[in-house]
């Protein structure tokens, strides 16, 4: 059903908006020294990195939006008073075959467990496949998260890879798991 | 020390980029050998474009390219190659094209694939290598579970050809599973 009086990016406790180059590197900077929360979202060797360095990442970020065309990013605000929660993006999308990946992650401690994930999830699905029209997402987790198990599970993705072994953390080694949505799916679960 | 280029059909070496460019550019034609080894849409560059492409992979710290040539002839017939996506996490994805199909299904691709293993194993140092194909690949399915690689997962739908959805496969290989067949052997 088309039903263009939805608004996108408003949920009950969130919205979805852009990148504010002025006040969100000194907080992103922040959460980057939180190597615990780096981990979780991250695969690539964790740092924390300067204000400088995250305006730096922005600007790379919005480059990519506009050339590449495969990247919808999106930070994530509480209605409340405005302030940066986290971030949510469907990336590396494959027009040819219509799927992409999606990503999210909540910043600060104690805007975790408050249910902002899910309705950043539940916004950042709607916008993937009702708004860019995708055949499937694919989200990909690493063993250990399992915050963010939970969280695909409960909106019905199903298991489809468990990449054996492919990450070491502390010595120790995690299969890496992705996560696959049909468009379907997400249509027969808004009837239900 | 054994040579470890050199398999029981194939070698493994690397070329000039014009040469290589060239090679790409006829192989490049063949749609169906496109459509079996890549998922991006098949297309048609320049040989300028793709000595480019191929110089970019050469200097790509990543990235392990080489060239197959067959023992018997010295024939330039395809293209392996290793990318190491995470030095930390020692993973790398390995990729393989036979772009002369006069070569196909007699185990040049395996040879070659098993040579591009044991480098990852013994001179990259790896720990797990990795790699992606279409599930109406069944020649490619049968050539990496013949070297060991184990399925590992399969995606829905993710392609799409000739107006058809199709699933893609997802194959592994930890460094002791290698090094416990290398001793069967």
């Amino acid at each position: 059903m088309l039903d263009i009086q939805t608004q996108l990016f408003e949920a009950t406790d969130i919205r979805f908006g852009p990148i504010d180059h002025e006040t969100h590197p000194e907080i992103e900077s922040k959460w980057t020294h939180d190597a615990e929360f780096m981990r979780l979202l991250d695969l690539k060797p964790v740092r924390p990195l300067s204000p400088a360095m995250i305006k730096k990442q922005y600007e790379a970020i919005e480059k990519e939006i506009e050339e590449d065309k495969n990247l919808f990013y999106f930070t994530i605000r509480a209605r409340e008073d405005d302030h940066l929660i986290g971030k949510a993006m469907v990336e590396w999308i494959d027009w040819t075959n219509g799927n992409g990946f999606i990503r999210l992650g909540i910043g600060a401690a104690e805007d975790r467990r408050k249910g902002y994930g899910s309705q950043a999830l539940h916004m950042l699905l709607r916008y993937a496949f009702g708004e860019l029209n995708l055949y499937r997402v694919t989200a990909v987790v690493p063993a250990y998260n399992e915050g963010a198990l939970r969280l695909f599970q409960k909106f019905g993705f199903v298991e489809e890879v468990r990449r054996r072994q492919a990450l070491n953390r502390d010595g120790q080694f995690w299969d890496l798991i992705s996560f696959g949505l049909l468009n379907t799916e997400w249509q027969d679960q808004a009837r239900a | 020390m054994k040579d470890i280029y050199r398999g029981t059909l194939v070698r493994l070496c690397d070329e000039s980029p014009e040469i290589m460019a060239k090679a790409f550019a006829k192989w490049d034609r063949d749609t169906e050998q496109h459509r079996l080894a890549d998922s991006d849409p098949a297309m048609l560059l320049s040989e300028k474009k793709i000595k480019e492409i191929v110089e970019k992979r050469a200097e790509n710290k990543q990235s392990a390219p080489f060239s197959i040539r067959t023992l018997a002839e010295d024939k330039l017939i395809g293209g392996v190659g290793l990318w190491v996506h995470s030095w930390s996490h020692s993973d790398a994805w390995l990729g393989i094209s036979i772009g002369d199909r006069e070569y196909w299904g007699k185990g040049y691709g395996t040879d070659a694939m098993r040579l591009m293993v044991q480098y990852g194993f013994i001179e990259l140092n790896l720990r797990r290598i990795s790699l992606g194909l279409h599930a109406y690949n069944e020649r490619a399915r049968k050539s990496y579970e013949k070297i060991g690689f184990k399925m590992e997962g399969r995606t829905r739908g993710d392609g799409l050809r000739d107006g058809v959805r199709f699933d893609s496969l997802w194959m592994g290989i930890l460094r002791e599973e290698w090094l416990a067949a290398q001793e069967l052997a």
